[in-house]
């Protein structure tokens, strides 16, 4: 559910900046969402359709580019993408990591006529 | 007719955390202690808040907002022991956010409240992406979850201040490894504060209500 409260907010921000440019048309959303943000792109795609469809953003299309998670160990600043249920450093074993990709949800730009 | 690109390079949730600011300064100018609670549902945010509100009903002036899919059960539970209380109903959306809670904060006495417990919806996917205006997050994890949790949730885990294991009076029955379970919290989160705690029979709640006290403290002195 929590797909169409991002997709609410994504189409105000894509209608704002189309407005700022005085833009007739919206035909493109260049989205970019990473793994652990939890953001289902086809769910998007769906709520998109049925609230965009009276505005300038109507019919336009959304393109998701996903960020995969990658983490750097705090021991060896190695850094790599955790397995499912090992988050542990593949060169020193060490399981203290900051998470540096994979939690993006913003909007790259926007494509108008 | 040519086509144009704009760049915008902005958080699709960035409307979201200017109202959360904006909740953060309107709780602040009133010194109140805010303590976003998350955690799946049954992990026991309820009776967290409940207990709390016992122990500390002496030394602080409490207020809840409770968050839930429907119903007013939990709102109810509170309300019985003469706290000030917003129930919001999300009517099936997954997780509080700011805007909801700005609402809510109308319906409470802010200038005679210390500490307000925000109960967030049960679910640990996406509470952690809408900030409310919270001073701290805080989240339950509870023994029967499995402690397997941390690495299915990571971002639930690494975003919060202070996680708490809690139903650890369970433990004798329940497969649950506590070091591994630790061991991937603080790696998640190395700056985390952990206290495994029992709501139920009290155990290692000790800690917990000395930290939130001494955080209404803090904020009452800022």
């Amino acid at each position: 559910m929590h797909e169409f409260s991002i997709t609410e907010s994504m189409l105000s921000l894509a209608l704002e900046k189309a407005n700022e440019a005085k833009a007739g048309r919206i035909t493109r959303i260049n989205l970019v969402v990473g793994e652990l943000s939890g953001i289902v792109s086809e769910c998007v795609q769906f709520y998109f359709d049925a609230i965009s469809k009276n505005t300038i953003a109507g019919g336009a299309e959304l393109v998701f580019e996903t960020k995969p998670t990658t983490v750097r160990c705090h021991k060896c600043n190695n850094v790599f993408t955790p397995g499912d249920h090992n988050w542990a450093c593949p060169e020193c074993h060490e399981t203290g990591i900051d998470i540096i990709s994979g939690r993006e949800c913003y909007m790259e730009s926007i494509e108008v006529e | 007719m040519s086509v144009k690109v704009i760049t915008v390079g902005e958080d699709i949730l960035g409307a979201n955390e200017e109202k959360a600011k904006a909740n953060k300064s309107r709780l602040d100018s009133h010194g109140v202690l805010t303590i976003n609670i998350m955690s799946s549902p049954g992990a026991g945010k309820t009776s967290l808040i409940l207990s709390s509100i016992k122990s500390l009903k002496e030394k602080a002036r409490m207020a809840v907002i409770e968050g839930d899919v429907a119903s007013s059960v939990d709102a109810d539970k509170i309300n019985e022991m003469g706290i000030p209380v917003v129930q919001i109903n999300t009517a099936g959306g997954c997780h509080l956010d700011a805007n909801m809670v700005e609402s809510a904060l109308n319906g409470l006495p802010l200038k005679e409240t210390d500490l307000l417990f925000i109960e967030n919806v049960g679910n640990l996917i996406c509470p952690n992406a809408f900030t409310l205006g919270e001073d701290k997050r805080v989240m339950i994890s509870s023994m029967p979850e499995g402690d397997d949790k941390p690495y299915k949730y990571p971002a639930m885990f690494a975003d919060s201040d202070v996680v708490l294991l809690n139903k650890i009076d369970l433990q004798p029955y329940l497969d649950f490894n506590v070091d591994s379970f630790m061991k991937s919290v603080t790696g998640l989160n190395p700056d985390v504060i952990l206290f495994p705690v029992s709501c139920k029979n009290g155990e290692g709640m000790e800690a917990w209500l000395n930290w939130l006290e001494s955080a209404v403290k803090g904020k009452k002195k800022k």
